[in-house]
């Protein structure tokens, strides 16, 4: 059998300033917790600028390369809708995308150079058989801050990776500076029953 | 105990456990957070931002032949202004070990060319460690420090984008104590004067003849043997894509990429039916492979433009006839026409003021390397040519005697002036030039994550220190036309502008505001569009603030309050007192 087979595989998509970043480490911690290689990647510098922003995180018994490639992502992530059309090939057939219903205008849209797409929904329900849509602004912001919406959306996908469900809360508190815990356990939570 | 750590965090972490005592860089994507990790430890370890990279390389080789261990870290490209001390250091070698951290990045994420930095390992004629992951960036650190005072060489560490920001798990070790500085006075071996400097040329030679023999016996080369109809020779980060790619196969893994280990290759070249070679960027180890007379693959299966990635290696396994795998998934139908999300200037970013003020000018823009390359796309398009550090004020000197009709603007940031601006602007003034000559001063290094620099006031140890002026090294080269602006005051701004463009000589304009981003606060209070007031013209969207949002052109604009800076900018573009701020 191949590394690859036995390697689970989430993508990570967002805006510069989302937090992307912090749900990926979260999901690392808690594949280190399961005792399993874990290996992570985000991207820095002028990527990081407002544009897109992307993160992975693989685990298995033994991981090799850092990045997912085209058609084996088991989870994709999405804190933006446009985002995950973007990213919808990475998918794996079967996969699942847990995709956060904020839409963030791109300056190209503003600025009169292209336009964000009106039938956004229906793409999505195109692109995705499996497809979770979450309010995670509005459940976050319902929660006391629209800032823990990422943490939600992670509620969402954790479902789907199973591996690591005994050890969700410990990631979180190895993740989460003490003062936002509570906040994101709940948001983290709020997510879960979606 | 283990640890899920970046590449960068593990090449500091590493670097401390060898009992480093001065580390030296400059700031550059993917390397800059080696030393900002190190910095934790700045207890143990002296470290600095140093104003360029060539400057850092000879700090380091100081403390090196003051008897310590050293590290100097820096982007691919930063070794090129490095270059000089590197090639010299090699002749006359290390003292206390010495590491040259570089990172390469292939694929140009963040940087103007993709270099392959094992091309000037093998010019200066010393070994290059490429670690393949974290725990091996974190374990070649002692063995280089180890190979470095062993050979007294200095030793490159060659990393690359997704190494440097990739995480896995290190296993760490105790922590060994550093050398006591000892400088040993003895000119023959520190001064390359002709006469001891050609000794020294014959040694490089016998040194590098000794490492290809200590190469073969390194636990950094080793061979896997799997399948032997097919083999593989990897270096650093390929080998991940190999073993992920062809999982039975034979390999020969070089985490010591030069000198290579010939008889060793020899072996495993002689022990599979077919070779091929995976190496990123540049085909330095195929052509050494093919040297030996030994019949290989390579560059012939795969392409070395752009970074290697496991689709690569899943095109060159159909290539090779083993396996014909159905075309990887392209974007979705869905996603055709998708509006682009480039990076672009941020919320409340002091340059916009500047550069929308050479808006109207038909003037040509010569940029530089920082945050504010971003100023050459829609809707500023103020930048014409970026090339290097420090190029912003040379290029526009070169244009402007070219005999070229049109008045040049040179573009250069705070930390850029530090590190090879002056000179431009010495060029400008003594070779009576008369380019307009701009510091986008934010008292940061931005683009790299905020680092600072010799005008902010303070060391990477944490310290306050001078607060080296802009202004005054303008003034001392004889710059007569010195003006400092707040790029958030439009109107000053671009009299300053009209003034130095009005002028048949040289001015220097220091546009001066710190980075919102950096200090973490709203330049002032947030601003809103009130849609009674406006007519839609869409004057406030030229500023390309990624706060103001417009779904379309028939839309009335809207400020997101959660992005909105508060820079007033769009206040003062507005010719129809449709934007105020909100009250909170």
């Amino acid at each position: 059998m191949s590394a690859q087979d036995t390697t689970t595989n989430v993508l990570l998509v967002g805006v510069g300033g989302q937090g992307v970043l912090l749900i990926s480490s979260i999901i690392a911690q808690a594949a280190i917790a399961s005792g399993l290689d874990v290996k992570t990647n985000e991207v820095h510098g002028m990527a990081q600028r407002g544009g897109s922003v992307l993160a992975q995180v693989r685990y298995g018994t033994k991981v090799f390369s850092p990045l997912v490639w085209e058609g084996t992502v088991d989870v994709l992530i999405s804190l933006e809708k446009a985002e995950a059309l973007r990213y919808a090939h990475y998918l794996k057939p079967g996969g699942l995308a847990v995709v956060s219903t904020q839409v963030i205008v791109p300056v190209t849209v503003s600025s009169g150079k292209a336009t964000y797409p009106a039938d956004i929904d229906e793409r999505l329900k195109r692109a995705f058989p499996r497809l979770a849509s979450v309010d995670a602004e509005g459940i976050a912001h319902s929660l006391g801050n629209s800032k823990a919406a990422n943490v939600v959306v992670l509620g969402a996908a954790a479902g789907e990776l199973p591996a690591l469900s005994p050890h969700w809360q410990a990631a979180l508190g190895a993740c989460v500076p003490e003062k936002h815990l509570e906040l994101n356990k709940r948001a983290f939570m709020a997510g879960g029953e979606r | 105990m283990i640890t899920l750590l970046t590449g960068n965090e593990a090449v500091a972490l590493g670097a401390w456990a060898a009992g480093v005592s001065a580390a030296f860089g400059y700031p550059g994507t993917p390397s800059t957070e080696i030393l900002e990790n190190l910095s934790r430890h700045k207890d143990d370890v002296y470290l600095e931002w140093s104003p360029n990279e060539k400057v850092a390389f000879e700090a380091a080789v100081g403390a090196s032949y003051a008897g310590v261990r050293a590290i100097v870290t820096m982007k691919h490209v930063g070794l090129n202004v490095a270059a000089d001390p590197l090639m010299t250091f090699s002749y006359t070698g290390s003292g206390g070990g010495m590491l040259v951290c570089v990172a390469d990045d292939p694929g140009q994420h963040s940087s103007q060319n993709e270099q392959d930095s094992r091309h000037f390992a093998r010019f200066a004629k010393i070994p290059v460690l490429e670690p393949a992951d974290s725990d091996e960036a974190y374990r070649f650190m002692r063995y280089g420090f180890e190979l470095s005072e062993r050979f007294g060489t200095p030793v490159m560490i060659r990393l690359t984008t997704r190494v440097s920001h990739s995480r896995s798990l290190v296993h760490t070790a105790d922590r060994i104590p550093p050398r006591e500085a000892n400088f040993e006075r003895n000119p023959s071996r520190f001064c390359p004067l002709p006469v001891w400097g050609r000794e020294m040329r014959k040694k490089v030679e016998t040194r590098l003849a000794a490492l290809a023999e200590e190469a073969g016996k390194s636990p950094l080369n080793s061979i896997e043997w799997g399948d032997r109809s097919l083999g593989f020779i990897a270096e650093g980060l390929a080998w991940n894509y190999v073993k992920e790619v062809f999982p039975g196969a034979s390999v020969l893994k070089l985490g010591w990429a030069w000198p290579y280990p010939d008889a060793l290759i020899r072996d495993f070249a002689s022990g599979v039916r077919r070779l091929v070679i995976v190496e990123e960027n540049e085909d330095i180890l195929e052509e050494h492979v093919k040297s030996l007379g030994i019949a290989c693959s390579g560059r012939d299966l795969l392409s070395g433009v752009g970074e290697l990635s496991v689709p690569k290696l899943l095109g060159l396994k159909a290539s090779l006839g083993i396996d014909v795998p159905s075309d990887l998934p392209a974007p979705v139908p869905e996603a055709a026409d998708l509006p682009a999300r480039p990076p672009v200037l941020c919320p409340g970013c002091p340059h916009r003021g500047l550069f929308f003020s050479l808006v109207k000018h038909d003037v040509l823009v010569t940029g530089d390397i920082g945050c504010y390359s971003l100023a050459v796309f829609p809707p500023l398009s103020r930048t014409d040519t970026i090339l290097c550090m420090g190029g912003g004020f040379s290029v526009a000197q070169g244009i402007d005697k070219s005999g070229e009709k049109r008045r040049v603007v040179g573009v250069v940031g705070d930390s850029t002036f530090f590190h090879s601006g002056i000179t431009g602007l010495l060029d400008v003034v003594y070779n009576k030039g008369r380019s307009v000559l701009v510091v986008l001063d934010n008292r940061t290094t931005a683009m790299t994550g905020h680092q600072d620099n010799p005008g902010t006031g303070k060391t990477l140890m944490g310290e306050p220190t001078v607060a080296v002026s802009v202004e005054a090294i303008g003034k001392a080269c004889g710059m007569k036309n010195v003006v400092t602006v707040n790029p958030y005051d439009l109107k000053a701004t671009g009299e300053a502008v009209d003034a130095a463009l009005a002028s048949d000589e040289t001015s220097l304009i220091v546009a001066r505001a710190p980075c919102p981003l950096r200090e973490r606060t709203r330049v002032g209070p947030r601003r809103e569009i009130d849609a009674n007031s406006c007519k839609n013209c869409h004057a406030c969207l030229k500023l390309g603030c990624p706060a103001i949002e417009s779904a379309s052109k028939a839309d009335k604009p809207s400020i997101s309050g959660d992005l909105c800076a508060g820079c007033g900018l769009c206040d003062q573009v507005c010719k129809f007192g449709a934007i105020r701020t909100v009250t909170e």
